[in-house]
């Protein structure tokens, strides 16, 4: 943003949100709201705490390992269907049912599938990310040139070679952006279903820290969550600025 | 006019062999005919230009050819062997050149000879010879996007040699480069076609471009799509180029195959 030709730093309009966030805390209008300066606080005093980095292992282990299952099944799924006239008419109202479907909803049934365990909360994670990568992936697979898909076919591509080095690349740019948006639905799903499934993780911080009304531990753990996840989705937004040169080029 | 007709006469019998054929091609889309029961032949070493208006099927025969389409009923011979799909003696060249955006030049070159499973360092020595001999020397680590249309198609051009295939199909390669690129293209391919022992199959609408460039001119007509008439120049193919375009045979020709397509423009 410019303000009379100066450029202000990224995010600078936080420092705006923070600095209302510090005067309502400080007028002591809700409980709710307790000062931003004590929430550092408290977050530099919980961050090093074992329950806090044992919460953040937990936490990290089912969000990696969902999103990690949502992009290696996501992105061949999404390739095939964007290929496969037959596997799109099969799979594509799947796809939308679930994109849009509250799949909190879902949870309990895939507790009793599932257990209560490490599984269901990452197979909860995976559901939350996996359907807009299939979908973008689809999308930007449908749109490769024709001639770029002949040519691979033309010069004998297998189809594995086809897949690897011509589709997967060409559609590298919805793929990431499609990612983006999956790894922000998952942490989501990482915390919904650490609050539904077994209380463990970030989940089981929450609910600590909210049902005691520790509103200062509580916004210092959301605020780390919040500063983990938009690391992630800024590093992906990174890399989609770095094949942003030929996404226009195809 | 007389020379045209001589021309014509001249051209059978073939003293050449023939490396492509087309024998009795049908095509359709639903009930749209692309191709009725064509039947043509190429001969090696030549460069053969389908010229027509749009809607005659040259692009869908070049396909078929190519092995990218497959004919409804009729085969395709090449170097003796039917045709079944795409196969290593024949390259495409294409007419939005088909490049890898997120490739360089030294990749792109070589992919036909990635995809063939020729080991990196052997087909980048090759890639760099053929990106040489089409003149983008120095541009081996440039990106598509940083080219020009034309030294795009070079890309393109160079890709398709690379693979050393006997057969080369060009699909409108030079409709999306510039005026003056394209008549550097067409002297650099009469050069290719006379160093090169390959057999060019070349599809263009332009009537200047394939008589200037061809040893043989392959008129498509549409509606049913069919091949009306081959057209064999004889006298200023030895001329050199700089004087192809004022010579009385290349003029009549030209004017010949306008009178013949003039009533199928829309």
């Amino acid at each position: 943003m410019w303000i009379k030709g100066y450029k202000l730093p990224a995010m600078s309009s936080l420092l705006i949100w923070g600095l209302l966030w510090e005067i309502i805390g400080q007028l002591d209008l809700t409980f709710f709201v307790p000062p931003l300066s004590n929430v550092f606080a408290t977050l530099f005093v919980i961050i090093g705490s074992p329950a806090f980095l044992n919460a953040l292992w937990e936490t990290a282990q089912a969000f990696l390992a969902g999103v990690f299952f949502s992009i290696v099944i996501g992105i061949p799924v999404g390739i095939f269907m964007g290929r496969s006239r037959l596997l799109d008419e099969l799979l594509l109202p799947w796809v939308n049912i679930f994109v849009s479907a509250p799949l909190t909803a879902l949870v309990p049934v895939l507790m009793v599938l599932f257990g209560f365990g490490m599984k269901s909360i990452i197979i909860t994670t995976t559901l939350f990310g996996i359907w807009i990568i299939i979908l973008n992936t689809r999308a930007g697979v449908r749109q490769i040139n024709r001639s770029l898909v002949e040519m691979a076919t033309s010069f004998g591509a297998s189809p594995l070679d086809a897949f690897a080095k011509v589709y997967f690349w060409a559609a590298l740019p919805e793929i990431l952006g499609g990612v983006r948006i999956g790894v922000i639905r998952a942490v989501k799903g990482v915390i919904i279903g650490q609050l539904l499934i077994s209380i463990v993780g970030f989940g089981a911080l929450f609910e600590l820290y909210a049902s005691n009304f520790l509103m200062s531990h509580f916004w210092a753990v959301l605020i780390v969550l919040f500063a983990l996840a938009f690391s992630i989705s800024e590093f992906l937004g990174y890399l989609e600025r770095k094949v942003s040169y030929y996404a226009a080029s195809r | 006019m007389s020379q045209t007709n001589k021309a014509f006469s001249d051209a059978r019998p073939l003293d050449q062999e023939i490396a492509v054929s087309v024998r009795g091609v049908s095509k359709n889309y639903g009930s749209v005919v692309a191709l009725k029961d064509m039947t043509l032949e190429f001969p090696r070493g030549q460069l053969t230009s389908l010229l027509g208006p749009s809607g005659c099927g040259k692009t869908t025969l070049l396909k078929i050819i190519a092995g990218l389409l497959k004919p409804d009923s009729g085969e395709i011979i090449v170097n003796g062997k039917p045709v079944v799909g795409p196969g290593p003696n024949r390259s495409f060249v294409f007419q939005d050149f088909a490049l890898l955006p997120w490739a360089n030049v030294m990749r792109n070159v070589a992919f036909g000879l990635e995809l063939r499973g020729v080991a990196k360092s052997e087909r980048e020595a090759k890639a760099a010879k053929y990106i040489k001999d089409v003149g983008l020397g120095g541009f081996e680590k440039a990106y598509p996007h940083e080219l020009s249309g034309g030294m795009r198609q070079r890309v393109g051009l160079a890709r398709a040699l690379a693979v050393d295939s006997r057969v080369l199909l060009l699909d409108e390669p030079f409709s999306a480069v510039d005026e003056q690129t394209r008549r550097k293209f067409q002297e650099d391919l009469l050069a290719l076609v006379a160093n090169e022992n390959k057999t060019f199959i070349f599809v263009t609408h332009s009537i200047e471009e394939a008589v200037y460039v061809s040893d043989q001119i392959a008129i498509l007509l549409p509606r049913p799509s069919r091949v009306s008439e081959i057209i064999r120049p004889t006298s200023f193919r030895s001329k050199g180029v700089e004087n192809i375009r004022r010579d009385p045979e290349y003029l009549d020709i030209v004017d010949e195959i306008w009178a013949s397509l003039r009533s199928y423009v829309e």
